[in-house]
């Protein structure tokens, strides 16, 4: 055997297997009560945010009448807003779940379905919003659009319109973080359709390799654009895939924000502590279609209503409530001071001039017209 | 001056940069000592050297990450053609992240590869690829040719805050002991050399096109005068040296190793052509390599490749 491998690391390492490795969840403590408002105030940023943006802003209407109404924000189809939206409404829970176990110079990669990382991380609503009109003071001066929500600040890395790109970029981040000595953690949120490109399965096998500072969060919200996952993975939970690397995996409940907290902080704290990488399934469900806000390209009204009926923000509202920690008329004035500040974005966004060729931000010795 | 091969200069320049900079460091597939699998971190640490498993995607978006974040990675293909299976970090990545991140975040990285063909290694392992970089938008591409330029274009590759696709030509590795300058010796991107001066042609060399065109050069020395021009940086292009040697000799012959469709000589004449059409006494030319895949025999792979031989007769050619 030793002759095989002689590498006792090594072999402990494959010892570990990845479903059944248990984290410490019970190890993370419980948010704060005015951290649990701040995770709530978030959901919902994220989730009125993208409604103004479809014409969703009454979400309700959506639920009554399973279409698109149109209003006076149906950017999208007012062509305010151009080319693809995709909303991240459904999964607030795991957005907001894993920020909250993050600091704030930690980085994170995202997806094509990235608002609500870039929200839950920080990002201030008013340059995004001018970001998807296109305009000047827009987060990347109209130069990234929806799927490309930058801040060097606050650690984001990028959407990324190229499914499963955003996971090897991750790793070199929390390489960087490494390398420099510093206690960074970083992040890849990616759908359980990028977990089926080569990039996911390189980046978890040299992430554990090197015990990088990585949690992989693996957003499964059971369609790859319209293609159901069970069509197309070959195991039932994404987690197993982490065994084949040597690295703890998990699943995770991801309408209840509280439990991806809790796993967060866990895999956090192993990897600031260098415990290196750990992979985080979140089962969840995107209650629209895969880009802009129809009923679905799955297109299934059963499966929807019964995820519905696991909506994250009503889920976590009413636990709160339950425990006290809010009234359903505070969440109600929350409510609506996050639908104010979304309002306030819009204006914003929309009194921004647009930008104009000559203030496109390229380094001096781009000779654009060569 | 002291003189260096082509891959030793290569390598001081990648060792000087790294004692200058603590930022800069090395990944790729087989490129370092390390045996031993404990405290594999802090061996590589140890030599700014990363030995990776065979993952190009993987460690080349790592490297576009470490970049994002605060790092100077050098980042090595070991075959060009290998960058097949990882142009997504490159093209959609690298290059792209600075515009779409609204000018906020840089990418300095550097993506060494060697290239070329003559090696008699195949299909696979003779790529002359520039052309693909060339053509996205946000690289800067550099093919020195020769141990000095070698040395000078990667400590500027290394210092420059975008990212570079640096591609070293095989047959160059072989070209024997140059001069080569000693410590600090920078070359500029985007500064093409005169590399001989002549006044009845201009021949622009692409990497061992420059030799090639110097070997030509020599053979026709007493009956036509070539002025053999390096470019040295296809992007950034110094098209205005290659117009002033134009203007010089009327003529104009571009050689590379790569497919002459859809090929870098296209570009170079394209450019030259819009700013100095008036220039030109005669119709310019591209010689490269047939549009095949690259035979394994050695008299096809010949048959197929420019060769000095081609370069005379296609000076003679150009001339009339």
């Amino acid at each position: 055997m030793s002759h095989q491998f002689g590498r006792r690391d090594f072999l402990r390492a494959a010892a570990v297997t990845g479903a059944a490795a248990s984290l410490a969840l019970a190890a993370a403590p419980p948010p704060p009560v005015r951290n649990l408002v701040e995770m709530l105030r978030l959901m919902r940023k994220i989730r009125h945010f993208e409604e103004v943006l479809t014409g969703l802003y009454k979400y309700e209407s959506f639920l009554s009448q399973g279409d698109i109404v149109g209003d006076m924000y149906d950017f999208a189809s007012k062509g305010i807003i151009a080319g693809a939206v995709h909303l991240y409404i459904g999964q607030e829970a795991v957005a907001v779940g894993v920020s909250a176990a993050l600091n704030p110079d930690d980085f994170v990669t995202s997806s094509h379905r990235g608002h609500g990382h870039a929200i839950a991380k920080g990002a201030a609503l008013g340059p995004m919003m001018a970001e998807l009109m296109g305009r000047k003071t827009g987060c990347s001066k109209g130069c990234g659009g929806s799927m490309h929500i930058f801040s060097k600040e606050l650690g984001l890395l990028g959407g990324n319109g190229i499914v499963g790109a955003q996971i090897p970029l991750a790793i070199g981040a929390a390489f960087s973080a490494k390398y420099r000595g510093s206690d960074q953690v970083a992040v890849a949120y990616f759908g359980e359709g990028a977990s089926n490109q080569g990039t996911f399965h390189e980046a978890l096998h040299m992430a554990a390799l090197w015990e990088l500072p990585v949690v992989f969060v693996c957003e499964n919200n059971l369609y790859a654009a319209s293609t159901a996952a069970e069509i197309t993975l070959a195991i039932p939970n994404v987690a197993e895939r982490g065994a084949g690397y040597g690295m703890p995996g998990h699943i995770v409940d991801g309408q209840d924000v509280l439990a991806v907290y809790a796993a967060a902080s866990a895999a956090v704290e192993r990897a600031r502590a260098g415990g290196g990488p750990t992979l985080l399934e979140c089962k969840t469900y995107r209650f629209t279609s895969h880009a802009g806000a129809g009923r679905g390209q799955h297109n299934n009204p059963e499966e929807l209503k019964v995820w519905l009926n696991r909506d994250p923000i009503a889920l976590f509202e009413k636990k709160l409530r339950d425990d006290g920690v809010m009234t359903a008329a505070e969440q109600e004035g929350l409510k609506q001071q996050v639908l104010a500040e979304v309002e306030e974005a819009v204006a914003f966004a929309k009194n921004s001039p647009f930008p104009t060729f000559d203030e496109m931000p390229v380094t001096p010795d781009t000779d654009l017209l060569a | 001056m002291r003189e260096l091969t082509y891959t030793q200069a290569i390598s001081e320049a990648i060792r000087e940069e790294m004692k200058r900079d603590d930022t800069v460091f090395q990944i790729g597939e087989d490129i370092g000592p390390v045996r031993k699998r404990p405290e594999l971190w802090n061996q590589f640490m140890k030599i700014r050297t990363w030995q990776t498993p065979i993952s190009e995607s993987g460690f080349t978006g790592l490297s576009v990450g470490a970049a994002m974040t605060g790092l100077r990675p050098i980042t090595v293909i070991m075959y060009c053609d290998f960058v097949g299976v990882c142009m997504d970090p490159i093209v959609n990545q690298a290059a792209k992240i600075h515009l779409m991140s609204g000018g906020e975040i840089k990418v300095p990285l550097v993506i060494r590869t060697p290239a070329g063909a003559g090696t008699r290694e195949g299909g696979h392992h003779s790529g002359s690829l520039e052309s693909w970089f060339v053509h996205s938008p946000g690289l800067k591409v550099v093919m020195p040719s020769d141990p000095c330029d070698a040395k000078g274009l990667m400590k500027s590759a290394i210092r420059d805050d975008g990212p570079v696709i640096y591609i070293q030509h095989r047959i160059l590795h072989g070209m024997g002991k140059r001069p080569c300058p000693e410590g600090e010796w920078v070359v500029p991107l985007g500064k093409a050399a005169v590399k001989r001066p002549g006044t009845d042609i201009t021949v622009v060399g692409v990497s061992v096109g420059v030799m090639k065109a110097l070997e030509a050069a020599e053979k026709l020395a007493g009956q036509i005068s070539v002025e053999v021009v390096d470019p040295r940086t296809l992007v950034p292009l110094d098209v205005d040296t290659i117009l002033a040697s134009v203007k010089k000799t009327g003529h104009l012959l571009v050689v590379h190793d790569a497919p002459r469709r859809g090929g870098v000589g296209a570009e170079i004449i394209r450019r030259v052509v819009e700013k100095g059409f008036g220039l030109l006494k005669k119709a310019p030319k591209v010689l490269g390599s047939v549009n095949t895949a690259m035979p394994y025999s050695p008299p096809l792979e010949d048959a197929c490749l420019p060769q000095t031989s081609d370069v005379v007769k296609a000076i003679r050619d150009v001339l009339g």
